[in-house]
């Protein structure tokens, strides 16, 4: 790893103020659990580390009824998976933090630089976008609100700028009638998924789909949603049958990049069995939560 | 240019100068000598380097250790009770829980941090907590049950 000068702000403002100061020269480290590698292979080598990991500013998780979640983004996974508040409002986010890498890195890790690092296998955005979120990203002149679906800009590429710290994590109150799970494929426990699926219904009066959203992670270069396939579900009575046509038509919306785990064509195929399985968990829960 | 590291380590208080892209591991091991805990893939893909830092089991490979200033690690040297074994340190022993060694202290770890946060777990609940830990001997069947038996054992001792 190359040397660099260690600046550890106290405040979002510092931390604005310096990032203003040094833009290009400098990269922002929270958890670290992917940057550090990236700074030991020598992929960067930045003349500035912003040290936001301790930015107490930051660290929260809040809720109400008619705003919804916000989550500061130096909020580790481990505080996320064992919030009450979570479980009890968005528990398809503890059911995904619970399985996001290991104990070791979820107790380091956060939530907001998971995002940034934006690797298209990362476990958080999927989920996130089949629950409509968004993102605050602020620069020293103020904060902009952006969604998840366009955070991404290309393999582990955002639309932070340079000057810019993502702040929060926003998500909508998750309106009635509605179920969502995310199931992902890997190997062992503890791996980074090779695909995964988030999958949201929300049910009107007579059980019918009146909304559905599919987020999709590792089939493209950045997080997806198959939009396709989801205004197939929207107005209709979900079946198995539609599931399946869906979920083919879901798998059709991806452009995965081929890796040394699988092929772009596995991933293609697997997506499909998952966008499948996450549909019919998610219909059981919209299904029990509308009765 | 070297920065000044404020670091409780096994209740020893630390003040080191450090270079700031030096790691948790590195401190540790290089600066010092507290070998117990093993650098192997130093990529936090094995768990092997595990510490406690207030309380929380981290890949000390992949924490900067500026990063701990002001917080309190635990590492396998600090867990016994001077000569005495931690509990789960003899459970490993008496159960074989181990080969070449390399993993056990961040095995260790790892199951200290489970029961100390939960200390009656399922057996499913801890092959989940030691799921980023890889023992590249043999199996993990008897660190399971080796962590199984010292939680039942602390139990009884709480009673």
């Amino acid at each position: 790893m190359r040397d660099f000068e260690y600046i550890a702000p106290k405040t979002v403002k510092e931390t604005l103020d310096v990032l203003d100061e040094y833009q290009e020269d400098c990269k922002i480290i929270a958890g670290g659990q992917s940057l550090l590698n990236i700074l030991k292979q020598g992929l960067m080598a930045p003349e500035y580390i912003i040290d936001i990991k301790n930015l107490e500013e930051l660290n929260y998780i809040k809720f109400d009824e008619k705003d919804g979640l916000k989550i500061g983004a130096t909020t580790t996974h481990r505080s996320v998976e064992f919030s009450d508040t979570i479980k009890e409002h968005y528990n398809v986010l503890s059911e995904m933090e619970r399985h996001l890498a290991t104990v070791q890195i979820r107790n380091w890790g956060t939530i907001g630089g998971n995002l940034c690092i934006a690797d298209p296998t990362g476990d958080v955005a999927p989920p996130l976008l089949a629950m409509d979120a968004t993102v605050i990203i602020a620069n020293k002149d103020g904060e902009r609100e952006v969604t998840v679906l366009d955070f991404g800009v290309d393999y582990y590429e955002t639309v932070v700028g340079p000057n810019e710290l993502l702040t929060e994590i926003r998500v909508p109150v998750i309106p009635s009638n509605t179920g969502i799970a995310y199931l992902k494929y890997r190997i062992v426990e503890g791996d980074a998924p090779i695909v995964g699926a988030a999958v949201a219904f929300t049910l009107n009066e007579k059980g019918a789909c009146k909304k559905a959203r599919i987020g999709m992670g590792g089939v493209a270069p950045i997080p997806i949603r198959a939009e396709k396939a989801e205004k197939m579900f929207e107005g209709e009575k979900i079946t198995d049958t539609l599931i399946e046509e869906a979920a083919k038509v879901a798998s059709e919306e991806t452009t995965p990049i081929p890796d040394i785990v699988a092929s772009a064509e596995y991933k293609k195929r697997v997506i499909g069995v998952y966008v499948k399985r996450a549909a019919k968990l998610a219909l059981t829960r919209a299904e029990k939560a509308a009765n | 240019m070297k920065k000044i590291l404020n670091v409780t380590i096994n209740g020893t208080p630390y003040e080191i100068a450090i270079k700031p892209k030096t790691t948790l591991v590195e401190v540790l091991r290089n600066e010092l000598n507290l070998t117990g805990t093993k650098r192997s893939c130093n990529a936090g893909g094995c768990s092997s380097c595990s510490v406690l830092v207030d309380g929380k089991v981290v890949n000390s490979c992949s924490v900067l250790a500026l990063q701990v200033d002001g917080k309190e690690v635990t590492t396998i040297e600090g867990i016994a009770d001077g000569a005495k074994l931690h509990p789960l340190q003899q459970a490993f022993l008496e159960h074989g829980a181990y080969q070449c060694g390399y993993c056990t202290p961040g095995m260790i770890i790892a199951g200290k941090a489970l029961l100390d946060e939960n200390p009656n777990p399922t057996k499913q609940e801890v092959k989940e907590a030691i799921a980023g830990n890889l023992c590249r001997c043999t199996g993990y069947v008897r660190i399971v049950d080796a962590i199984l038996a010292t939680a039942k054992k602390l139990q009884e001792e709480a009673k």
